[in-house]
């Protein structure tokens, strides 16, 4: 008989590492500390763009017990690697951007080592800078290879250019948005170990271990033995901890190489504030052709985004906003032309929905003026359009898994109450001369995973063991940033192995540990890794089976004696399971045509707004997020996730604005870049429906990033409802909304 | 002129303790690099976050904008002295259920702030809660379930 019949998944269960969260016990990197520990700092460039002239160390400070680093002393490849190679780990003969790292400095005592910061002088003689698309594109001046382009894709589907001439109605839009801060409350940092013997072990607050590793095999030129990534509990990431740390992590390591000690390396928030990747800024044009039925006969889309000052992750970012861009919709010819652009601004990053929620803002904006052109409701238009089983996407992937849009929408009306307030709305604003209340939605999808072979060329590995106890652990690289990875992942395996939720544990992500089950990234550790966590579970048992200690039907007691006996005579215990791409998933990255995905999230959301005309403020009053994810695996740690990504999307649209001014960010403070606090939202209200996914864990698709496409084309469509001026940007300042009203 | 350490008599977590430090120092920076309590966390070091917030005589506050010199003979608890040994607080153990810590950089913070709410307000509405912990910031949870754990704490 088997002792552990319960379901385990689809349980809110505890989260695995809560209790230690809960009273403070967590140590996130600053909370350690190392025998004779020196502290890092970061001297910057001042200036966006110029050729470095010279390096002082001025005043009156004991330079000699300083450890400072520059380029020159870099022994390996002076880059952060990571696709081109081509960022330097510390600026050498010329500035690209604001905020560029020139100069490292380490000093027992960090109230001096600040005062040393600000005493080292670097003299810049300045280039001119680029600081909008447009100059990159009209190539004012190049700043970065031939034409300042980092990235073009082109996906054609059809022939758009056949259709114009019979279309009904043709209609264009231009769509715009911001930078956005990820805003972790958790800053960036690093502790090195490092000297020639042991060679280099950083602790850091990351998403992607291997990453880091990566990038400190190239800066030192050391064997991949020699280089040790750990990481330390994480204060949040949302994309902000992807690529950035490997930055970090090289200098620290750097510094502690020369100074023979260990060096800690924290940013303050007005550092990481400044210097850290953001959210790229986009431009989107749109040119639709409908038929007076409001069919979408084609759909030419032209997406630009701001990469920064060097190629990062922009190109990655660039090809999921481009597959995303034509959004859920069936259309026989789609045309999507997209760049990503070098500016003189420091690099972009990676941000939770990494270029979907810049493409779908502009989509779901854009089609209710469709809508509107062509005379009929923005649901109806989109009921008329909606993907179905058998149809194909932008890129030509047919979809193969029962979806009913339709129903996804009709259901978010009901929970949200659309049409009932729609009237109301109307008859309230009709009387009232300065609040007006409208409600508008979006209905969109995104993609669990790598874009198109990504997971194929990953090839992501995952560990699990079991103790002579008969306990488990898990062994991945995959990082617990706060989205519930430790619990998850736990949760997938109890109920593989039919164990007690208690009797499973995640090792810490160390690269001298664990295997490269790939980076933390685009929502993929439940979908991809969870998968692979199943099946290196039942390859456990299924171990114990064939050597005959356990039947297929086991109680607790006999998995422990199995384990026990089997450890006794081997040694070990363990089984590693490799990504294989589910059948029938083709992508051709020639074409850009093919499955980019292996599965979709699919979501309706509805906002609920009043806008204020004395003030020009926007509130958010009810919030409906209704999506179909898969099997949810924990319906707490799900809603909590959806939660939080509208909150963080609440605050893209109508608060969070980045200040530039010559490429630096002037408002790099808490008091001044405003994210939403707890008086700011409105009820939350989540909503999953279930339609398991034969490639996940238990059905699991991937959720972490959708709730950052809806929300904030859905309020500037509540907005429209409501005040019935269209507002294509966001951030939506009051500000910027007096100006476009008294326009 | 240089400016001298001195010596801060005050309770910590129920101990008294007898601090060196320079009187401009922070409240933060002592407890967490002296005392080694390190359950606080430096978000901003501006006042804004709450991330680094502890109770001073039991009112809440930012312990990054309290010079050490001010609280000479005060009382303070840090997250770590809420839990009674293995017996978690009633909001600790609210959080876990509900699901009101995700990265948990905010949550000692958060915990104390809704600690101190429910202390002076046993019955807080929402309206209340969302008030009552608008210092401190998170970016993970979007707030709802914390509302829920600190509403279904005061109902113990
Ligand atoms: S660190 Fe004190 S309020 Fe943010
Ligand atoms: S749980 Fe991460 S900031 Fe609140």
């Amino acid at each position: 008989m088997s002792t552990n019949q319960t379901q385990i998944v689809g349980q809110s269960i505890q989260r695995k590492e809560g209790r230690d969260k809960v009273t403070g016990a967590m140590r996130y990197v600053d909370d350690l500390l190392f025998p004779e520990m020196w502290f890092g700092a970061t001297v910057r460039s001042p200036i966006a763009r110029g050729r470095i002239r010279s390096i002082e160390f001025t005043g009156n400070l004991p330079w000699h017990e300083f450890t400072i680093v520059t380029a020159k002393d870099i022994s390996g490849q002076n880059c952060t690697a990571l696709i081109l190679d081509d960022q330097p780990c510390l600026a050498d003969k010329f500035v690209n951007h604001a905020e560029e790292p020139v100069v490292l400095l380490a000093h027992p005592d960090k109230y001096l080592l600040e005062e040393a910061r600000r005493a080292v002088k670097i003299d810049i003689e300045p280039l001119p800078a680029l600081f909008t698309m447009d100059d990159a594109l009209n190539q004012t001046e190049i700043i970065w290879g031939d034409d300042n382009v980092f990235k073009t894709f082109l996906v054609e589907k059809g022939n758009v250019d056949d259709v114009w001439a019979s279309a009904d109605f043709i209609v264009e839009g231009e769509y715009e948005t911001g930078a956005q801060e990820q805003l972790y409350i958790e800053p960036n940092g690093m502790i090195a170990m490092a000297n020639a013997d042991d060679g280099v072990t950083v602790w850091g607050s990351l998403q992607c271990p291997y990453y880091v590793h990566k990038a400190l095999l190239k800066l030192f030129g050391l064997p991949p033995d020699k280089v040790r990534v750990i990481q330390a509990a994480t204060g949040g990431g949302f994309g902000g901890k992807e690529e950035y740390p490997s930055m970090i992590a090289g200098h620290a390591a750097l510094l502690a190489w020369k100074a023979g000690k260990p060096v800690k390396l924290i940013y303050d928030r007005a550092e990481d504030m400044a210097a850290t990747t953001k959210r790229h800024p986009s431009r989107t044009r749109h040119r639709t052709a409908v038929n007076k039925d409001g069919k979408l006969l084609a759909m030419d889309i032209e997406f630009v985004i701001d990469g920064g000052a060097y190629a990062t992750l922009s190109s990655v970012v660039l090809s999921r906003g481009t597959i995303h861009a034509a959004g859920p919709y069936a259309c026989d010819n789609v045309r999507v032309r997209s760049k990503a652009v070098a500016t003189n601004h420091p690099p972009h990053g990676a941000f939770r929905g990494f270029g979907a929620p810049q493409s779908i803002f502009a989509l779901e904006r854009h089609l209710n003026k469709v809508a509107a052109t062509v005379g009929l409701r923005p649901e109806e238009l989109r009921r008329r359009n909606f993907l179905h089983e058998g149809q194909t996407t932008a890129t030509g992937q047919v979809i193969r898994e029962k979806l009913d849009l339709d129903g996804l929408l009709t259901r978010a009306l009901e929970l949200s109450d659309y049409h009932a307030k729609k009237e109301r709305f109307a008859e309230h604003n009709a009387t009232n001369a300065t609040q007006k209340k409208g409600i508008g939605f979006a209905t969109f999808l995104h993609g669990a995973g790598f874009t198109g072979s990504g997971e194929r060329f990953l090839e992501s590995v995952v560990g699990i063991e079991a103790t002579a106890t008969g306990n488990v652990c898990i062994l991945v690289a995959s990082t617990e940033i706060g989205q519930g990875t430790n619990t998850i992942l736990s949760q997938i395996a109890a109920e593989a192995l039919r164990l007690d939720y208690e009797m499973i544990e995640l090792a810490q992500p160390d690269t001298a540990n664990v295997p490269n089950s790939g980076p933390t990234v685009a929502s993929r550790t439940c979908m991809i890794v969870g998968k692979l966590v199943e099946s290196a579970a039942l390859g456990l048992k299924q171990t114990l089976v064939q050597s005959g200690l356990l039947t297929d039907d086991y109680s607790l007691d006999e998995w422990r004696q199995a384990c026990a006996i089997y450890i006794a005579e081997h040694g070990a215990l363990k089984s590693f399971s490799k990504y294989e791409a589910p059948p029938n998933i083709f992508w051709n990255d020639e074409t850009y045509q093919g499955d980019a995905y292996g599965a979709y999230a699919w979501a309706v959301y509805v906002a609920e707004v009043t806008v204020n005309l004395v003030t020009y403020e926007t509130r958010v009053d009810d919030f409906v997020a209704l999506q179909e994810v898969g099997k949810v695996i924990n319906p707490v740690l799900a809603a909590g996730q959806i939660e939080g990504g509208v909150a963080q999307a609440i605050g893209y649209a109508l608060y969070e604005n980045v200040v530039w001014d010559n490429g630096t960010m002037r408002n790099n403070q808490m008091t001044n870049y405003i994210m939403p606090t707890s008086e700011d939202l409105p009820p939350i209200r989540v909503f999953f429906e279930e339609n398991p996914y034969t490639y996940g864990p238990s059905g699991a698709k991937g959720i972490g990033e959708l709730p950052m496409d809806g929300p904030a084309p859905a309020i500037l469509n509540a907005i429209e409802s409501a005040i019935g001026v269209r507002v294509n940007c966001i951030p939506l300042l009051p500000e910027t909304l007096m100006k476009v009203m008294n326009a | 002129m240089t400016i001298e350490k001195i010596t801060i008599d005050c309770t910590v977590n129920h101990t008294a303790h007898s601090i060196r430090a320079y009187p401009m120092a922070r409240l933060l920076d002592v407890l967490r690099e002296g005392l080694r309590l390190t359950g606080m966390k430096e978000g901003c070091g501006e006042g804004e976050c709450g991330a680094c917030s502890v109770l001073l005589n039991g009112e809440l506050v930012n312990s990054c904008l309290v010079p050490v010199a001010q609280v000479s003979g005060a009382n303070i608890t840090t997250i770590e002295g809420i839990a009674a040994g293995d017996q978690l607080h009633a909001v600790q153990q609210s959080f876990l259920t509900h699901g009101g810590a995700q990265c948990g950089i905010c949550t000692p913070g958060m915990v104390l702030a809704a600690i101190s709410l429910l202390e002076r307000n046993p019955n807080p509405t929402e309206a209340d809660v969302r008030t009552g912990l608008a210092g401190n910031l998170c970016r993970c949870t979007g707030y709802m379930k914390i509302f829920a754990a600190v509403v279904e704490a005061c109902q113990k």
